[in-house]
């Protein structure tokens, strides 16, 4: 290990804590994981992660995340323009609820979208005569996600915004461009790198979900059951390896996707010219 | 929230603003606020004495002492990673670095069930190391130390990202001035370091906490829900959920919804501080 000629003490003390913390909690409990999963036979592997139970779990939790993220975009991307550049009363008080989903827990989070959208709840009781049923539906799955995924968008693409030169803008105007001319031609092409790490992230964290989506779900199999449900699924029949099998799956996209955020997160830098 | 801009810079006509805003929040007010509101209207449904009740009952302190528990130890674990990993990483240079930051952000990119999945591969009575733990009579899954270890996974990177880019951003000049003057590296970082990093520290920490007290999809895999003995407080939020005790549910969780809150709060404070 080659380490820059420096005065400050305390290299090996934190690296070897960090490492073997990191080593001790992580990383060696994640490989008795996949040690688990090797111990599976292909043909048992591919029955457990292909059956059509998990298919129709992936293709809920694939779709409802990017239906989620995608509302995440739309939206936390008005709400970060807004609260950049619009002043307004209680700015501050809006700002800081951005942050909300991330700090409230997903059990309560959980139980309260799915009163508040089921048939007697605040929101539900308007919704289910018109026959937009959402709680115990496909739909419950994309509202709890999207809440989960808001401030992920808001909290990447506000800073991009906020450090935009208005000079740039001012060139626009004076260069004869119209105001949605400027917003679509110079403003939002320096938006996109940070609406697609924000997408990326809500996409992601969506995919693990657990906690706000199984209350408003209903867990039916087939139908309204997601990805990580079945591992537990799986657990409470005590069929650790089929358990295993379908984390192994999901693991290897988190994955794919953490690379793809890591990307995305280094083309924003370069797009906006800010130091790592 | 920075660098206000001047008033000369090109903006929307009034009424593309005024929409603008009014969309951002209603969206907001819908899909935020209401759902919060909620869960403090619904533990107060039948009045104060029936929320009061709720959240003295025997079984939600029991809850309430294994969440502060697996939070008491967690969270030191995790604050000592955090300082270890944000000294060696802002502090030096060495190869794989950015590696570490990666496998850092791991347990956050993990579903939470996975998370707890891990465990019971590792310590489960089919786990790897499930007949040695057997044999000794050393329970870890369905047990209380499977749920403090499966909080210390999920709740791992917190503070370390709180305090690698705060650390990153404020340079170590100070530090090599403090060395050159002749103090020692403990004294450097006690008298120079940890007073500069105070207010993230702070938020990286209570963030740690909440999410350690509020964590449900890694700790509901591990703990096999057995009341009074391995109960957090969010999975008793569940047990009454399911058991359709609404009132006792959302008084139970209207707690975790104040920690919530509290989160927030300090966030805005060290916000304030630090932009001072």
């Amino acid at each position: 290990m080659s380490v820059r000629r420096n005065n400050m003490p305390g290299f090996r003390l934190t690296l070897g804590f960090t490492v073997f913390y990191l080593v001790t909690l992580v990383l060696l409990p994640l490989s008795g994981l996949l040690w688990k999963a090797s111990a599976l036979s292909p043909a048992k592997f591919w029955e457990v992660v292909a059956s059509e139970r998990a298919l129709a779990a992936y293709r809920l939790s694939f779709g409802a995340s990017f239906v989620a993220a995608l509302v995440n975009v739309v939206f936390g991307g008005l709400v970060a323009w807004v609260l950049a550049r619009y002043p307004f009363p209680g700015r501050r008080f809006v700002d800081a609820a951005v942050d909300l989903p991330f700090a409230l827990p997903t059990a309560v989070a959980g139980i309260a979208l799915t009163w508040v959208y089921s048939e007697h709840g605040w929101i539900g009781q308007h919704l289910v005569p018109l026959g937009l049923e959402i709680a115990f539906r496909p739909a419950g799955v994309v509202v709890a996600l999207a809440f989960v995924g808001l401030p992920f968008v808001v909290r990447t693409v506000q800073p991009v915004l906020l450090e935009l030169d208005p000079e740039v803008e001012e060139a626009a105007a004076c260069l004869g461009a119209s105001r949605w001319q400027t917003f679509r031609r110079v403003l939002f092409p320096r938006l996109v790198p940070a609406l697609v790490a924000g997408f990326a992230l809500a996409f992601a964290r969506a995919l693990g979900e657990y906690g706000s989506v199984v209350f408003i779900s209903g867990n039916m199999p087939l139908r309204t059951e997601i990805a990580p449900l079945l591992i537990v699924g799986r657990l409470e029949q005590f069929d650790y390896a089929g358990a295993t099998g379908i984390a192994l799956a999901l693991l290897v996209v988190s994955f794919v996707l953490l690379v793809g955020i890591n990307a995305a997160q280094a083309w924003t830098r370069r797009r906006t010219g800010e130091e790592p | 929230m920075s660098a206000h801009r001047s008033t000369r810079a090109p903006t929307e006509p009034p009424l593309v603003r005024a929409l603008l805003i009014v969309i951002a929040l209603v969206f907001l007010a819908f899909f935020l606020i209401v759902p919060v509101v909620a869960v403090f209207v619904q533990a107060l449904a039948d009045g104060p004495a029936a929320y009061f009740a709720a959240i003295t009952d025997p079984a939600t302190r029991s809850a309430i002492r294994l969440t502060l528990i697996a939070a008491g130890i967690s969270v030191p674990l995790n604050t000592l990673f955090g300082l270890a990993a944000s000294w060696a990483i802002t502090k030096f240079e060495f190869r794989g670095k950015t590696l570490l930051l990666t496998l850092i952000d791991l347990p956050f990119t993990v579903s939470p069930i996975i998370s707890g999945l891990v465990f019971v591969v590792l310590f489960g009575a089919q786990g790897l190391l499930g007949p040695w733990l057997l044999a000794h009579g050393i329970r870890v899954i369905f047990a209380v130390p499977g749920i403090v270890i499966a909080t210390t996974f999920v709740t791992f990177p917190f503070v370390a990202r709180e305090l690698i880019p705060l650390m990153q951003s404020q340079g170590n000049e100070e530090e090599e001035a403090a060395l050159v003057l002749g103090a020692s590296g403990w004294q450097t970082f006690f008298r120079v370091t940890l007073p500069k990093i105070k207010w993230g520290l702070l938020y990286g920490v209570v963030l740690c906490a909440s999410r350690a007290m509020g964590e449900f999809g890694a700790v509901s895999v591990v703990s096999g829900h057995i009341r009074g003995h391995t109960n957090t407080v969010p999975l008793h939020v569940e047990i009454l959920y399911d058991e359709y005790d609404f009132v006792g549910a959302f008084a139970v969780a209207s707690l975790l919804a104040l920690l919530g809150l509290v989160t927030l709060g300090v966030k805005r404070l060290v916000e304030a501080r630090e932009s001072r």
